[in-house]
């Protein structure tokens, strides 16, 4: 878990002060961390709520309700553990939206209608 | 691309208020001061637990202690939302526990302090929850997304615990002549402790200057601090009670109270370690932990085997 989105360019998080350092003793039981994801209310989309620690998905699923949901904040919970996320790199966002950027025509807006049926 | 072009598209991105995310390019120094100040708030989260747990079983009626209950979970959630917040940064969970354990990493030095009487649960609620409160409030604008969604949802949560602190206080300030008394000792004992949980004066602060360039902080400590003051100066007219500082007195041209010296030999000694109760503190989160080491382990064996059983079928 330790490797997840972790990238350096310069140098590692050096020891002094910074907080982690990198021969701590592991005790093996590090449960794993899953992302969390609530739907508020029916008829919404489930959202990112934030992560946590548990040692399987029934765990998973207690334990958000717990840590995110104490004032009814959702009527459904979904857990998936985080290292089966694959996100998109930043860096290449340049390259991979680069396809929607001069397509302006896919936007209502860039119709010039008479006023008569501008409100379509 | 060099990397001080990779400081520029940074620095640019925090000037136009643009939030950097775990997986975007941060120069070091930002990882880890983030690093820092987000396990350092979320320990003190967790050892905030302590002080307030400790009144749990001798709350006055059974609807303080469900109030106190809820509040001490929150506490506990809270810290969890940070934890996950400085995980996005690239440090586990255990490395930060094992820092907290070990005195390397450190937490707010208001919980080094005793809570003697009934009133103290009041005026933490009241004093350190509304101290927490300006800085978290601030923080809901800070520039690493993770921990600014975490202080959104903390302050959403934090006003209940100021307000049921007020409340306590209140109706203490309204009874006899001995919870007057003891109201008003709580007070004394924790104001200036809580003027001192907005760290040093600005021109001592080593972490000030560039946390602002960076907009991981937005306000200086003394901006911060006075601030809180004005703010609880008149709430306390409301308790009819006195806050302990012959000097804290309305200045009608700074448009803000001046107020007497804090003690900072009393705020650095507490800071490394010499509090009244920073020892008991540690241990009790250290006994906490090895006490749960049985159930960690039996959770994960019981997942393995799960998991193995589990497999078969898939096949």
């Amino acid at each position: 878990m330790k490797n997840f989105i972790r990238k350096f360019y310069y140098g590692d998080i050096p020891e002094e002060k910074g907080g982690g350092k990198t021969d701590f003793k592991t005790s093996g039981h590090d449960w794993p961390l899953w992302e969390v994801f609530i739907r508020s209310k029916s008829g919404l989309d489930h959202k990112h709520a934030g992560s946590l620690h548990a040692a399987d998905a029934q765990m998973a699923i207690e334990n958000a309700r717990d840590v995110y949901t104490r004032r009814m904040e959702g009527v459904s919970i979904w857990v998936v553990e985080s290292k089966y996320i694959t996100a998109s790199n930043p860096e290449e966002a340049g390259e991979l939206y680069e396809p929607a950027v001069d397509k302006i025509y896919r936007h209502p807006t860039f119709y010039q209608l008479p006023d008569e049926v501008n409100q379509m | 691309m060099p990397v001080q072009d990779f400081e520029k598209i940074f620095q640019n991105k925090i000037d136009g208020e643009v939030k950097i995310e775990p997986k975007d390019w941060m120069p070091d120094a930002y990882r880890k001061t983030n690093i820092r100040q987000i396990s350092q708030h979320a320990h003190s989260e967790i050892v905030g637990m302590l002080p307030e747990g400790n009144w749990i079983s001798r709350a006055p009626s059974l609807k303080r202690k469900a109030i106190l209950i809820a509040k001490v979970q929150d506490e506990a959630g809270h810290g969890l939302y940070l934890y996950s917040a400085a995980e996005t940064l690239g440090i586990s969970r255990e490395e930060m526990i094992n820092d907290l354990h070990s005195g390397k990493a450190k937490y707010s030095s208001i919980f080094n302090y005793p809570t003697l009487t009934w009133a103290d649960i009041g005026a933490i609620g009241w004093l350190v929850d509304g101290a927490a409160i300006m800085n978290q409030v601030m923080l809901t604008r800070t520039s690493y997304g993770p921990y600014a969604r975490a202080m959104v949802r903390i302050c959403k949560e934090e006003s209940f615990h100021q307000r049921q602190g007020f409340e306590a206080l209140l109706v203490l300030s309204r009874g006899t002549k001995e919870q007057k008394e003891m109201c008003q000792d709580a007070i004394n004992r924790w104001w200036w402790p809580a003027l001192m949980m907005f760290g040093p004066r600005d021109s001592e602060s080593t972490n000030s200057d560039q946390s602002m360039k960076w907009k991981i902080k937005r306000k200086t400590n003394d901006e911060l601090r006075q601030n809180f003051i004005d703010m609880i100066a008149e709430q306390v007219k409301v308790l009819g009670m006195k806050l302990p500082d012959d000097k804290l007195k309305w200045n009608a041209e700074r448009r803000h109270y001046d107020f007497g010296e804090i003690n900072w030999d009393e705020f650095w000694h507490v800071v490394k370690g010499n509090g009244p109760c920073n020892k008991q503190r540690l241990d009790a989160r250290k006994k906490a932990w090895e006490d749960g080491e049985w159930v960690r382990e039996a959770a994960a064996a019981y997942a393995k085997k799960k998991a193995e059983r589990e497999k078969p079928k898939a096949a």
